[in-house]
């Protein structure tokens, strides 16, 4: 398990939509809550002029969660919003990525996970494609 | 001196009562669900976590449908919600030049790289009044068309690079919050871009539109508006490097405003800078432009006398919860101190009737 590989799961569960982790995951592994899933607010910087000095732009919600599975794997998770079982969910599948089901893990929950979220940035890519201008210019006047 | 005065708790309860009653509307008509105040009323959405400050789409849409639709009344709930949750983090701030985006156009370069992308605008319609949205139907799919995976550059990156512009120049500063701090004037850069981004939108508008009609006058141009999605990343403590921990919809404008050089600077343009939650786009024009009147005094301008300019005048009262606060607490009741008023006023009038009477 590298740091990349980690920053990226987390990354992608945090952003997955929570009923369709509920619907890979399925029945959870058994496991004990090291903290309970909180939800709170996370402030948003900014940085004016978009590459100058940070500013505090406003918070958005944010719950968190840490699990320990029997294996003694210890998994956290900060997710967007303020779904508690999406958090829990999110922190058990980082802690079974830690484990020997990793393989498992990435191909049926993470790889259908990353599919459908390129496909969406693909479809809005595209939908945004087909409103960019294609400019003309007319000949004026006379030669 | 404040009398503390019991009463009125069965008509406030059937006050509420009422209240409820006539937020369901005409019971025979469907209620509204959340989901569709998120999904349908999508900008209302956005302007409620904008100028509430807290970007969270169910939140807002329940507050809307709480509020009857009283944008400010659910800005108002959520304020209030955002002070009853801990906060866990700062992010790191967000990278709006990998935002993926659905629109971003340019009125300075026709030709930018990456484009004209139009996106979903209300620009070039015809605002007629369009009656098949009275009758239920599909929407058909929009169209699309092959599109590159590349990030869309930032169009005053190009100035940047000939020199041309100011630069905005990257620092790890912990900038002051406001949330945290009572505001003190003068405030820096990263405060007033605080105080904006949450400001009304209304406000901010009327001040921005005062700039272009020549009160404080600083001939923006919208060198680029982009609207779409960026991750969060935060630095989690446990285990010691960042994560993204979701995505959101932002509106982002830069402008380019005239300038002519001062002692220090060689002539060169200068910039306007707004952010703002969700698809806001009049509120992120607005914001840049007010932004940029702001910053008169570290670009060596003169002070007009220009409301947008004065800092305390602006930052004071664009927060339109401590405004409406204040303005509408003047309804409730003040029998005490208006029966001093009264006593007051009955004894200069006795007063000033006993002189006349004396001068007879």
């Amino acid at each position: 398990m590298t740091m990349t590989d980690r920053r990226e799961w987390m990354g992608l569960v945090a952003r997955s939509d929570p009923g369709m982790l509920a619907h890979l995951l399925g029945e959870l592994p058994p496991h004990s809550l090291a903290r309970a899933p909180e939800t709170g607010a996370v402030m948003v910087r900014g940085r004016a002029g978009g590459t100058g000095a940070p500013f505090n732009l406003g918070e958005m919600t944010v719950t968190r969660c840490s699990v320990t599975l029997a294996g003694g794997e210890v998994g956290h998770a900060y997710v967007q919003g303020r779904d508690k079982p999406h958090a829990t969910r999110a922190a058990i599948l980082d802690a079974l990525m830690q484990g020997d089901r990793a393989e498992a893990i990435r191909r049926d929950v993470l790889a259908p996970l990353a599919r459908h979220a390129s496909q969406r940035a693909a479809t809005r890519r595209a939908k945004a494609a087909a409103t960019k201008v294609e400019f003309f210019t007319m000949v004026r006047g006379e030669d | 001196m404040y009398v503390a005065v019991k009463g009125g708790e069965r008509a406030i309860e059937n006050a509420h009562a009422w209240l409820a009653e006539e937020r369901r509307g005409d019971p025979a008509v469907p209620e509204l669900s959340v989901p569709q105040i998120r999904e349908q009323m999508s900008l209302a959405v956005n302007r409620v976590m904008a100028e509430g400050s807290l970007y969270d789409p169910d939140l807002a849409a329940l507050a809307i449908k709480q509020s009857r639709g009283d944008l400010i009344e659910a800005i108002f709930l959520i304020r209030a919600y955002r002070t009853t949750l801990p906060r866990l983090a700062a992010s790191n701030p967000v990278n709006t030049a990998s935002m993926l985006v659905s629109r971003r156009v340019s009125a300075t370069f026709k030709d930018a790289p990456g484009g004209q992308i139009l996106g979903p605008t209300f620009d070039y319609t015809h605002r007629l009044l369009d009656f098949t949205l009275a009758a239920e139907g599909e929407v058909p799919a929009a169209p699309t068309a092959p599109a590159d995976t590349q990030d869309v550059p930032h169009i005053l990156g190009f100035l940047d690079r000939d020199g041309l512009i100011e630069q905005a120049v990257p620092n790890d500063d912990t900038p002051a919050d406001l949330t945290r701090e009572p505001l003190e004037l003068p405030a820096d850069r990263a405060l007033r871009l605080q105080s904006l981004a949450r400001g009304d939108e209304g406000f901010v508008l009327g001040l921005a539109y005062s700039t272009q009609r020549g009160y404080a006058r600083n001939h923006a141009f919208v060198g680029e508006l982009r609207i779409g999605q960026v991750a969060v990343e935060v630095d989690i403590p446990e285990l010691g490097f960042p994560v993204e921990i979701g995505e959101i919809e932002l509106t982002e404008c830069e402008t380019v405003n005239q300038f002519n050089g001062s002692k220090t600077e060689p002539p060169q343009f200068t910039r306007g800078y707004g952010l703002t939650f969700g698809q806001t786009e009049r509120k992120a024009i607005s914001m840049a432009l007010v932004d940029r009147a702001l910053r008169w005094r570290e670009l060596g301008e003169d002070f007009t006398g220009a409301p947008a300019q004065d800092e305390e005048f602006v930052l004071s009262h664009c927060d339109n919860i401590q405004a409406t606060g204040f303005l509408e607490h003047i309804k409730l009741p003040h029998y005490v101190d208006f029966q001093a008023e009264l006593e007051l006023i009955r004894s200069v009038r006795a007063a000033a009737f006993a002189n006349l009477e004396a001068a007879e």
